[in-house]
């Protein structure tokens, strides 16, 4: 590291920043040495991503100073930040897809009007960098790993001093991780300094030099990840050990609740994804999960399989052994399917409705809810109150509003609500997205639950641990395509993470070798 | 200095009430502004637009006679509203509705039952469902904009009620006046209160609110639809029907009107004449934003509505002030709910014009 500059790049000191309903920094203090690699570690809510905009001239502190190689400097904008030498990859991209790499790149260069220079001069940078792009592609037909390294290069035309990372890995495959990482190394050892966002701790593990650890808007501790074990890493970021699920073995032999059979979907918008000829089956007593990353037609099967889009064949899903294609969701429901949604606020749940009306969304088949076509309020209130006994939903009661309770809180209470109706096939998408350590352990292991009652549940998530520390089976979604679905003891991270190349045995040859970017 | 509007992490429920309110006190300091500009003494001439209209049994009679029909339409609208199903042609299903009920009391002039009347309302209920029905099946069957489609209807109507009264339904003793045959007795609402000319159809709105706010507030349809109006995404995960709340949502609010209109014919009318209606369709847009889109809110809006429609009328005659009052009043009234409306979910920041340094604010 770059020994003969003891000044650090970026030094924050007692940065504050409140907004009405939260302090989401309170006296925050980082310091990033030239070259180095430093991790800023946190729970979702724990103020990282407060943090970088502020450094990127998005948002502006309350209290506190920002110096960059030692001297004292307001950031009032992103321009701003970039003339400084800042560079800010996000995790959600700004590419428009209808343009072409080097177009997207010349938007964000002001004065940049030779195409064909700039196509050059990025070809350069992909090449030195060992992050291949074609300047002439469209974006909308790229990967997301290949969109991220649009991102990247763009940032990288600008010779940044100090590269933001912002959750870089939740959208790639575990090859794809090791390829940026070097990336990374190669970016840092030339002295650029990178803050790398993250709550991965393995990752951070093996790519950071330093690394400062939110909770709550506030530092916890900093330390070297080299030298600090998962669980010291753990307490620091939630203040105890990592909960870990209890998971018996499956037993065996359970009847196929819920069988895809050939299902088939063309895409239902330009940039959608076509399900073709998925094929899977989930037993009673086993929890099947999905891998893959987001848009590779995941959205699609969700919509599939909960009825909100019929197919033509009725025979491609089958509930229980009855064919249920061109059923509507509420009939499925009453054949038993619970279904959780990736979005709890607006979809699973009404926001501005109270938990107690929030019931009745699903549940308004059980427990007598409506009589006569009027709603029998009382039963809903009953109905709450047992979801959040038996779920424990942090809120302010049956009556306290959808939108009021916490991303972990409102994920209880929808799970609650679906698990309450003792589904017989149950579908989740996203479980633990966003939540914090405590709560998601808590859902995983509601939903282990459940398969020991019996049920069949389907996962499907990005998150690739949450998948092995659950699912007994799992298969691999990639481009519109289902894997066959392994058994969980007999495969690896690093299998799964090349099935999600779409290559798996078997793979039809069109798969390609990248899995799909997402939909808009 | 820059303004900016700021999102209210949590909009007070209580303001959210009282917003109606706060216009309706604005509404008036404006109309006092008003009366002075236009060289009026503005004590008296609020007494004259507020006052006088209902300080006598006659007058408080046409209060009520004005209120019913735009009570009963706004809950028709408020139905469709809370599901964000945007009826804004009610004024065009009133019409039809009066041609409905207004045509079977001049197909039976000799008509003397009693169940004659409810025979004419349930044909005006008809005429306002088909007039609805059009735009609801153009957005579900062609997703076009039911906003034009049931605001452009309105002319639609217009035109053919004209068309009636001029030529094929126009009374052959009338003088050629643009009218009809007056009704029998049997074809028109028996009075409430002599001499007034409060009618039964005062009954009929209050029922019809009655049955709105039982839809809205307790009937399990009526929760399905609020979900569509609140959170689509959470309706279709649900599995309640989108087009099924269309359906609902134009067809509450096209008989809301169709009876409305045959209140008009039947009531104090009493025959089809080219203007049968003094833009209760239109006005009822307000007084169900007004009410909250809540039938006991509407209620109390209707009267104020009906209030500012008595009001412009004397204005007229004691003030010598032209017609365009009474627009002008439910405009400042629906501006300043608006305005209340916007205050209440959002914050007023002022900001420097450019982002000044704060070297001294750090310390």
């Amino acid at each position: 590291m770059g020994a003969e500059s003891p000044a650090p790049r970026l030094a924050l000191r007692g940065i504050r920043k409140a907004y009405p309903a939260v302090v989401a920094n309170d006296g925050i203090d980082l310091a990033v040495l030239p070259g180095e690699i430093h991790a800023v570690l946190g729970e979702n809510g724990a103020g990282k991503s407060t943090l970088m905009k502020i450094i990127y001239g998005v948002a502006r502190p309350d209290a506190g100073e920002i110096r960059w190689e030692g001297r004292r400097i307001e950031v009032p904008s992103p321009q701003a930040a970039r003339a400084l030498g800042i560079g800010m990859v996000f995790q959600h991209f700004s590419l428009f897809e209808t343009l072409t790499v080097a177009e997207n790149v010349a938007l964000a260069l002001p004065g940049e009007r030779d195409l064909a220079a700039l196509a050059r001069r990025i070809e350069e940078v992909s090449a030195r960098y060992g992050l291949p792009l074609d300047p002439r592609r469209l974006v909308h037909s790229l990967s997301v790993g290949e969109r991220q390294r649009v991102e990247i290069v763009r940032c990288l035309l600008l010779e940044p001093r100090l590269l933001i990372m912002d959750e870089p890995t939740s959208v790639l495959t575990p090859q794809a991780v090791r390829r940026l990482f070097e990336t990374l190394r190669q970016l840092a050892a030339e002295g650029c300094s990178i803050l790398y966002i993250s709550h991965k701790l393995d990752e951070i593990q093996a790519l950071c030099h330093a690394a400062t650890v939110l909770r709550a808007g506030r530092v916890t501790g900093t330390c070297d990840p080299r030298r600090e074990t998962a669980s010291s890493m753990a307490r620091m970021m939630i203040g105890k050990d990592l909960p870990v699920c209890e998971h018996a073995e499956t037993r065996a032999g359970g009847e196929a609740r819920l069988v895809l059979d050939g299902l088939c979907l063309p895409a239902q918008d330009p940039f959608g994804t076509e399900l073709q000829d998925i094929r899977l089956r989930v037993h009673a007593g086993e929890i099947v999960g999905v891998a893959g990353i987001s848009g590779n037609g995941q959205q699609e099967l969700l919509r599939a399989l909960s009825g909100e889009v019929t197919l033509g064949r009725a025979e491609a899903v089958k509930l229980a052994g009855v064919a249920a294609g061109r059923l509507h969701p509420g009939r499925r429901r009453r054949m038993g399917l619970g279904f959780v949604p990736e979005e709890r606020l607006g979809r699973g749940a009404v926001p501005t409705m109270t938990l107690s009306e929030n019931t009745l969304l699903t549940a308004h088949r059980a427990a007598g809810m409506v009589r006569g076509g009027l709603v029998q309020r009382a039963r809903l209130r009953a109905f709450a109150l047992e979801a959040i006994g038996r779920f424990a939903v942090m809120c302010g009661g049956p009556e306290a509003e959808a939108r009021s309770l916490s991303g972990g809180n409102l994920q209880k209470f929808i799970v609650g609500r679906e698990l309450l109706q003792t589904p017989r096939v149950l579908v989740v998408s996203q479980p633990t997205w966003g939540l914090d350590v405590g709560a998601s352990a808590f859902i995983r292991q509601a939903l282990i639950d459940l398969r020991n009652a019996g049920a069949a549940i389907l996962v499907i998530s990005e998150e690739l641990d949450e998948l092995f520390e659950i699912c007994d089976r799992i298969a691999v979604m990639a481009k519109g395509r289902l894997s066959p679905a392994a058994r969980t003891r007999d495969t690896s991270v690093e299998e799964i993470g090349v099935w999600m190349s779409g290559l798996w045995p078997g793979a039809a040859p069109d798969a390609g070798e990248a899995a799909r970017a997402p939909a808009p | 200095m820059r303004l900016r509007l700021e999102a209210r992490p949590a909009p007070s429920r209580a303001m959210r009430y009282l917003s109606p309110l706060v216009a309706t006190a604005l509404t008036v300091v404006a109309g006092f502004i008003v009366f002075s500009g236009l060289g009026r003494e503005p004590l008296a001439a609020f007494h004259a637009f507020f006052v006088r209209p209902v300080s006598s049994l006659n007058g408080l009679a046409e209060l009520v006679l004005k209120a019913s029909p735009l009570m009963l339409i706004a809950t028709g609208l408020a139905i469709g509203y809370r599901a964000n199903v945007w009826n804004i042609g009610a004024e065009g299903q009133l019409i039809l509705g009066a041609i409905f009920g207004g045509g079977l009391a001049l197909a039976f002039p000799g008509a003397e039952s009693r169940w004659f009347l409810v025979l004419m309302v349930l044909a005006g209920a008809a005429g306002g469902l088909l007039w609805a029905a059009i735009p609801a099946l153009l957005r579900n069957r062609f997703n076009t904009n039911e906003i034009l489609v049931s605001l452009m209807l309105v002319y639609v109507a217009t035109l053919l009620l004209s068309y009636l009264v001029h030529g094929p339904w126009r009374d052959p003793q009338g003088f050629n006046f643009p009218q009809s045959r007056m009704f029998a007795d049997a074809a028109l609402y028996p009075i409430l209160v002599e001499p007034t000319r409060l009618n039964a159809g005062f009954l009929v709105a209050l029922g019809a609110v009655a049955c709105g706010w039982l839809f809205i507030e307790r009937s399990f349809l009526g929760y399905q639809m609020r979900v569509a109006g609140l959170a689509e995404a959470a309706a279709r995960y649900a599995g309640f029907s989108a087009g099924r709340t269309v359906w609902i949502g134009m067809l509450a609010g096209g008989a809301a009107a169709g009876i409305a209109g045959v209140g008009e014919v039947a009531g104090p009318i009493g025959q089809l004449t080219s203007s049968i209606s003094p833009g209760y369709g239109f006005a009822a847009i307000i007084v169900a934003f007004v009410g909250r889109l809540n039938p006991v809110g509407i209620v109390f809006a209707s009267l104020l509505m009906s209030l500012l429609y008595l009001g412009g009328e004397s204005a007229q005659m004691e003030l010598r002030l032209p017609s365009a009052i009474t627009g002008l009043f439910q405009g400042m009234l629906l501006f300043f709910l608006l305005g209340s409306d916007v205050l209440v979910h959002y914050r007023v920041r002022l900001l420097p014009r450019a982002p000044a340094p704060r070297e001294e604010a750090a310390a």
